[in-house]
C-alpha cells in the first residue's frame, strides 16, 4: 500500500472515521441528542457518496484501477454497487427514526453499526482479492448479527440474533474451507489469476469441492433454497427497519459478491456448476412462492418472496453473458427500492410493535391512506414483474439472459413462479382494497413519507422510461461482462 | 518435510468434528467452541498451502481470519448472554419462539 | 499437480465418516459407564467441592472482560508482521500502526467510558 492507494479507498476510509466517531458521540456526553445521531448518518451517507461520486469519474479514465497490490478494485461495477448500498442505507436510516424513538436503545451505536455493515459491503464489492471479499463480508454479517439483536430486551430479536449467528458463522467456516481449496488448486486468492489458472487446470475433484463449499457460503448470504432456513426466522425476531436493511443492502450485497466472483473467477467451471446453480435457483423460486402463499405474517411472507428473489438474481449469473450480468445491475436496484417501499408501508402501519407485520392489520387502507395503500400496490406489482413498473425490466433481463444461456426451462419456471408470487402479493392488496378494516390508526411519519415516495418515483419512472438505467448498467458492467464474454465456455 | 496431504486430512478431519459438534450439541458455549474448531481447521489448511507454494498469501489471510473469529466469539458471547438473560439457558433447542 | 488432490473428496468422506463413527459407535462400547457421586462431582484441584456451580451465577461482568480480552489479545497478531518489517515499512509503516492502533483505541475508550472495566 502507498499513499495513492488512499485515494481508491478514500469513501471506505470517510465511512468508517464516520462509525467510529458515531460510536464516541454517545459517551462523550451526547446521548441524548438523538435527532443529531440521525443528521450526523444521513450527512455522512451524503459525504460517502459524493467521494465515490468523485471516484467515478476517475474510472472513467481508466476501466478498472486496482490498489493494494491488486486486492481492491475500482470498477463502474464497484461504484453502481455502492451508490445502492449508501441509498438504501439512507432510507433505512429515515425508517428507523420513529421506530427507535419508541424504544430505549441507544440510536448512535444503532447507526454505527449500520456504518461499519455498509463499510463492509462497499469493500467486498471491490474486492479482487478472496480476501478482500472476505474479510468485507465478514464486517458486514458481524454487524448485521448485532443489528438484528439490538432490541435485547425482546426476546424475539435475541432469539433472531442468536439463529443468525449460529448460522452464518458456520456458513462462513464452510466459505472459508472453499477459498482454501480453491487456493490450495490455484495457488493465488486474486480473482483473475483463479481465472487465469482454471482456464489450464483440468477440474478435480478438491476444486469441485472448494466450488461447492464457497457456493455454499454465498448461497446463505443471499438466501438461497437449501441454505434458507435462517431467513424467515430472523426477518420476523429482528427489529422492522433492521429486517429492511437484510432484505434489500446485505441482499444486493449478496448479490453483486456472487455476480464478481463467479464472472471473474470462475466462468472456466461454468459447466460443472452451472447446472448446480440452475438447480438451486429453480428450488428457491418454487419453495420460496409456495411457503410464502400459507403465511399470514407479512415479514414471514417478505422473508420467503426474498428468498424466491434470490432464485431469479441466481439466474443472471447461471447465464453468465453480458445480458445476465446487466439483469443483475439492474434487478438489485429495483428490487432493493420496491422492497424499501414495502418496508416503509409496513412501518407506517406499525403501532406499538406489532402492528403491521400481519396480512389482517392491512385491511381497509385504502381508505385509511389511499395514496399510500396505491403506493404499496405499485411496489407489490414491481416485484411480481409487471409491465408498467421497474421490476419488469429486471426480469427481462434476467429471463432473456437465462434463455440465451441455453436455460429456457429455468426461464420458464421463472415466469410460471412470477405468476404464483402474484397470488399472495395480491392477498396484501385484496386486504387493503376491499377488506372493512378495523379503526385502527396509521402513524404516517415525514420520514416515512420521503422515503415511500422516493421509492415510488423510482419505480414507477425506471418502469416507463428504463433507458437511462440499462445505459448506465451496460456501461458499469462493461469490464467484468467483457472479461466473462473473452473465454469461450465449454457449455454453450 | 512432512507432506502436504497429511496437513490437509488433519484439517479435514478437524473440520468434520467441528461440523459434527455444531450438528449434535445443544449447549450454545459447545457448538460456538466447535466453530472455532472449523475456522481454526480452515487455518491449517491455508498454512499447509501457503507452505508448499512458498507464497505469503496464505500466510495473511491466516491473520485475518484469527483476527476475524476473535471478533465473531465477541459478538457471539454478547449475543448468548443477552440470550442467557431472557431464558436462563443457552440451550439453542429452547429457542422456539418462531416457527414456520 | 491437479491429480494430486483428488485424493481429498475421498479423504474428505473419510474424516467425515470418522467423527460419526467415534463419537456414537465406537465411544460408547468401549468405555465403561460406572458412574457414581465422586466421579460425577466437578474437579476443583482436588479440594472437596463446596458448592453445585450452578448455585451461584457467575457475574457478568466476567464474560465482559472474556470478550475484551479476545479482542484485544488477537488484534496484537498484526503488531508482529510490521515488527520484524520495521526498517523496511518506515514511516509509512509506522503511520499505518498507529491508525491501527487509534482505531482499537476507539473501542477502548468506548468499552472504559461505558463502564465496563469499572468492577462493582
Amino acid at each position: 500500500m502507498t499513499w495513492n492507494d488512499v485515494v481508491f479507498l478514500l469513501p471506505e476510509i470517510i465511512i468508517s472515521i464516520g462509525a467510529s466517531l458515531l460510536l464516541l458521540a454517545p459517551v462523550v456526553g451526547w446521548r441524548q441528542r438523538e435527532t443529531s445521531a440521525k443528521w450526523s448518518m444521513l450527512i455522512l451517507l451524503g459525504i460517502t457518496a459524493l467521494t465515490v461520486i468523485g471516484c467515478s469519474y476517475w474510472v472513467q479514465e481508466i476501466p478498472q484501477s486496482r490498489s493494494l497490490a491488486g486486492m481492491f478494485a475500482l470498477d463502474g461495477f464497484a461504484i453502481f454497487f455502492k451508490l445502492i448500498f449508501i441509498t438504501a442505507i439512507a432510507m433505512i436510516t429515515l425508517l428507523s427514526d420513529d421506530f427507535l424513538r419508541e424504544s430505549r436503545y441507544s440510536v448512535w451505536e444503532y447507526y454505527s453499526l449500520l456504518g461499519f455493515a455498509l463499510c463492509g459491503m462497499m469493500f467486498m464489492v471491490s474486492g479482487m482479492s478472496l480476501i478482500s471479499i472476505y474479510i468485507g463480508l465478514e464486517l458486514m454479517s458481524l454487524s448485521s448479527y448485532i443489528l438484528a439483536g439490538f432490541f435485547k430486551n425482546e426476546e424475539k430479536s435475541t432469539e433472531a440474533a442468536m439463529k443468525y449467528f449460529v448460522l452464518g458463522a458456520v456458513s462462513s467456516g464452510i466459505l472459508l474451507y472453499g477459498i482454501s481449496l480453491i487456493y490450495g488448486v490455484c495457488g493465488s486468492l486474486n480473482l483473475l489469476d483463479i481465472g487465469r489458472a482454471l482456464s489450464t487446470i483440468i477440474t478435480n475433484d478438491a476444486l469441485m469441492f472448494g466450488v461447492m463449499l464457497l457456493g455454499a457460503g454465498l448461497c446463505f448470504k443471499m438466501a438461497a433454497v437449501p441454505f434458507h432456513v435462517w431467513t424467515p426466522d430472523v426477518y420476523e425476531g429482528a427489529p422492522t427497519p433492521i429486517t429492511a436493511f437484510l432484505s434489500t443492502a446485505s441482499k444486493a450485497a449478496a448479490f453483486s459478491i456472487f455476480a464478481r466472483i463467479f464472472y471473474l473467477a470462475l466462468h472456466d467451471f461454468q459447466l460443472d456448476w452451472s447446472n448446480v446453480l440452475a438447480t438451486i435457483s429453480a428450488l428457491s423460486m418454487v419453495l420460496g412462492n409456495l411457503a410464502a402463499i400459507t403465511q399470514d405474517n407479512v415479514k414471514r411472507m417478505l422473508a420467503y418472496s426474498s428468498i424466491a428473489h434470490a432464485g431469479y438474481a441466481l439466474l443472471g449469473i447461471i447465464s453468465l453473458n453480458s445480458l445476465g450480468l446487466r439483469g443483475v445491475l439492474i434487478y438489485s436496484l429495483v428490487y432493493v427500492f420496491a422492497n424499501l417501499g414495502i418496508w416503509a408501508t409496513v412501518l407506517m402501519l406499525r403501532r406499538h410493535e406489532y402492528g403491521g407485520e400481519r396480512v389482517d392489520d392491512f385491511e381497509g387502507l385504502s381508505r385509511r391512506a389511499p395514496f399510500w395503500a396505491f403506493a404499496m400496490v405499485i411496489f407489490l406489482l414491481s416485484l411480481g414483474g409487471i409491465p408498467p413498473t421497474a421490476g419488469f425490466i429486471g426480469k427481462y433481463f434476467l429471463f432473456a439472459a437465462a434463455i440465451q444461456a441455453g436455460f429456457g426451462w429455468l426461464a420458464i419456471l421463472a415466469v410460471l413462479m412470477s405468476a404464483v408470487s402474484m397470488f399472495y402479493y395480491l392477498r396484501l392488496v385484496v386486504a387493503m382494497y376491499l377488506r372493512e378494516g378495523r379503526e385502527a390508526d396509521v402513524a404516517i411519519t415525514r420520514p416515512l413519507q420521503i422515503v415511500a415516495a422516493t421509492c415510488l418515483i423510482i419505480t414507477l419512472l425506471l418502469g416507463i422510461y428504463p433507458t437511462p438505467l440499462i445505459n448506465q448498467a451496460t456501461e458499469s458492467s462493461r469490464w467484468i461482462g467483457a472479461r466473462a464474454a473473452i473465454i469461450p465456455h465449454a457449455g454453450r | 518435510m512432512i507432506p502436504t496431504h497429511w496437513f490437509l486430512i488433519l484439517s479435514a478431519i478437524l473440520f468434520a468434528i467441528g461440523v459434527c459438534g455444531v450438528l449434535t450439541r445443544k449447549n450454545g458455549i459447545t457448538i460456538f467452541m466447535s466453530i472455532e474448531l472449523m475456522v481454526n481447521a480452515v487455518n491449517l489448511t491455508f498454512l499447509a498451502y501457503a507452505r508448499q507454494f512458498h507464497q505469503i498469501h496464505g500466510l495473511i489471510f491466516v491473520f485475518f481470519v484469527m483476527a476475524i473469529a476473535a471478533a465473531e466469539a465477541a459478538v457471539g458471547l454478547a449475543i448468548f448472554i443477552s440470550l442467557f438473560h431472557h431464558r436462563a439457558t443457552i440451550d439453542v433447542d429452547e429457542a422456539n419462539l418462531m416457527r414456520w | 499437480m491437479a491429480a494430486n488432490y483428488s485424493v481429498l473428496l475421498v479423504a474428505a468422506l473419510i474424516v467425515l465418516s470418522l467423527p460419526v463413527l467415534t463419537l456414537f459407535v465406537l465411544a460408547p462400547l468401549v468405555r465403561a459407564s460406572r458412574p457414581n457421586k465422586v466421579k460425577l462431582e466437578p474437579y476443583e484441584c482436588g479440594v472437596p467441592a463446596s458448592s453445585f456451580a450452578f448455585d451461584h451465577r457467575f457475574s457478568v461482568r466476567y464474560f465482559l472482560i472474556a470478550v475484551l480480552f479476545i479482542i484485544f489479545d488477537v488484534e496484537t497478531v498484526f503488531l508482529f508482521p510490521w515488527a520484524i518489517r520495521f526498517k523496511q515499512l518506515g514511516w509509512f509503516g509506522a503511520v499505518e500502526m498507529a491508525v491501527f492502533l487509534a482505531i482499537l483505541l476507539v473501542g477502548y475508550f468506548y468499552a472504559w467510558k461505558r463502564k465496563v472495566l469499572t468492577w462493582v
